[in-house]
């Protein structure tokens, strides 16, 4: 089937989506988006987690099929002429290793800032549950998460 | 594979009517799961998050009336206090992204025996509103449930809501995962005080092959707080019966060894978390004629 949804601010297309496919491949693999991440495809992760109508989700968790039509925003959407506040903490507080888990926790870490400009620890912590890293032990993203709230203000 | 995208809740259900093999999907927490990893290849996939109706919730009666494609994280935001054990349950869903996603109605469709909302849901004596084009039944939370990942559903029929009725007295939810965040439950327990009607809700997660109520323990918990006027005098709860409520609550329970947890440790869980339930419950209840009377 095709599918007509809105990536980023622009109108995209992808022909021959499969019915039972997610939108994490549809976006990775048809509308060449690679930066949400594939990990786990069971919402376990984070590593995929894209805006849907302003939503985080897990984009592997959503079929291709639901998003007919809605407003997508992913990791490619959130610099504009210069990085997102949250994306150059991430850079200054040395908080991506590998970087696989990276554009999951950019995108819940700017959902977390748009809903509690001034998170506490426990706050941060709850927010970012659903995404996992196995690199940095998080000590550095709860620094970047902390130092974009500062940014941010 | 079709995907079937019916924008009213009539045309959902007379698509459900038509092709009545097709798998309906709303967060997709658990159906896109299935399908990622192959373990289902439906015909068709009937798409339930364009129907309006099923994602609205509105006050009937006296009575909440909850779509069935209302997310946890609306739940939370939006009924925290008409549905407190409902909400007490879907805080402790998944992550944000899942709570985002998942609905009441879905996890009522899954039918797992592990389902959160399903001890709230008993504890408050809800009922599971189903429709089909043969006309709408409704069907007490207690008898929704038929065996593992098993309910009542017929082919044709879908769920459109979820009827509770706010409550008069304090509720509770406990459960015991490995951790507090993204945790399937080892045992789970949803307990509501009713004091309108002089009634204990109960409902037991993840401790028998479906969720269940403990009907003889809240019939015994409420018999003693009739006898020795608690009900009216809102006095301390006697030594040893929040104990023996734990005790009975975990007889009422049968639950299997898994990779979660052991039968043994989880008959144990759920005396602790009745008596703690039962406990908090009361102090609330307690607490909440003192601020009355101040
Ligand atoms: C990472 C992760 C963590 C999770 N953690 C928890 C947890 O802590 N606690 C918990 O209880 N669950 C948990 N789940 C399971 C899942 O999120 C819940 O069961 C959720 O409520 C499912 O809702 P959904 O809308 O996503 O359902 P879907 O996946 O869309 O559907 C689930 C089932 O219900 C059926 N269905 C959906 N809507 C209807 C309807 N209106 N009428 C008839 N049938 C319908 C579907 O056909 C399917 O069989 C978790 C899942 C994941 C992936
Ligand atoms: S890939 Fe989607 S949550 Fe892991
Ligand atoms: S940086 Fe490697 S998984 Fe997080």
């Amino acid at each position: 089937m095709r599918i007509e949804l809105t990536v980023n601010g622009t109108r995209r297309e992808a022909d021959d989506v499969w019915e039972g496919e997610s939108l994490l491949y549809a976006l990775r693999e048809r509308l060449g988006l690679p930066g949400s991440k594939n990990a786990c495809e069971q919402g376990e992760c984070g590593s995929c987690t894209v805006y849907l109508d302003g939503t985080p989700v897990c984009a592997c968790l959503v079929a291709a099929g639901q998003a007919q039509g809605r407003e997508v925003t992913t990791v490619e959407g959130l610099a504009g002429e210069e990085l997102d506040p949250v994306q150059q903490a991430f850079v200054e507080k040395g908080a991506v290793q590998c970087g696989f888990c990276t554009p999951g926790f950019l995108m819940s870490t700017k959902d977390l800032l748009e809903r509690n400009p001034e998170p506490t620890d426990p706050e941060i912590r709850e927010a970012l549950a659903g995404n996992l890293c196995r690199c940095t032990g998080y000590e550095k993203i709860l620094d970047a998460v902390r130092a974009a709230a500062v940014a941010k203000r | 594979m079709d995907f079937l995208a019916p924008t009213s809740w009539a045309e959902a259900l007379e698509t459900k009517a038509a092709h009545p093999d097709a798998l309906p999907v709303a967060g997709g927490t658990d159906v896109m799961v299935e399908l990622n990893f192959d373990h289902r290849r439906p015909a068709a996939l009937l798409d339930l998050t364009r129907v309006p109706e099923l994602q609205e919730w509105s006050r009937d009666a006296g009575r909440i009336r909850l779509g069935a494609g209302v997310t946890y994280s609306r739940v939370i935001t939006e009924l925290g206090g008409a549905l407190p054990g409902l909400a007490m349950a879907a805080r402790t869903v998944g992550s944000p992204q899942i709570r985002n996603r998942g609905t009441v109605g879905g996890n009522l469709g899954a039918a797992s025996p592990a389902g959160d909302s399903h001890p709230a849901l008993l504890a408050a004596f809800a009922e599971v509103e189903i429709a089909s084009v043969r006309g709408t039944r409704v069907v007490p939370v207690a008898e929704f449930f038929t065996g593992v990942k098993r309910s009542v559903l017929e082919a044709d029929e879908l769920i459109a809501a979820v009827r509770v009725t706010p409550p008069a007295g304090p509720q509770q939810f406990c459960k015991i995962g490995t951790r507090n965040a993204m945790v399937i439950a080892v045992s789970a327990f949803g307990f509501a005080l009713h004091p309108d009607r002089r009634v204990v809700g109960t409902g037991i997660g993840s401790a028998a092959p479906t969720p269940r109520p403990a009907p003889e323990a809240a019939a015994f918990l409420a018999g003693e707080l009739e006898a020795a006027g608690l009900w009216d005098s809102r006095g301390p709860l006697p030594e040893g019966l929040a104990t023996d409520f734990g005790r009975r609550v975990r007889d009422a329970a049968a639950p299997i060894d898994d990779v979660r947890g052991s039968a043994a440790y989880r008959l144990h869980a759920l005396s602790v978390m009745a008596r703690r339930a039962a406990t908090w419950a009361w102090d609330s209840y307690r607490d909440e004629n003192r601020s009355a009377a101040a």
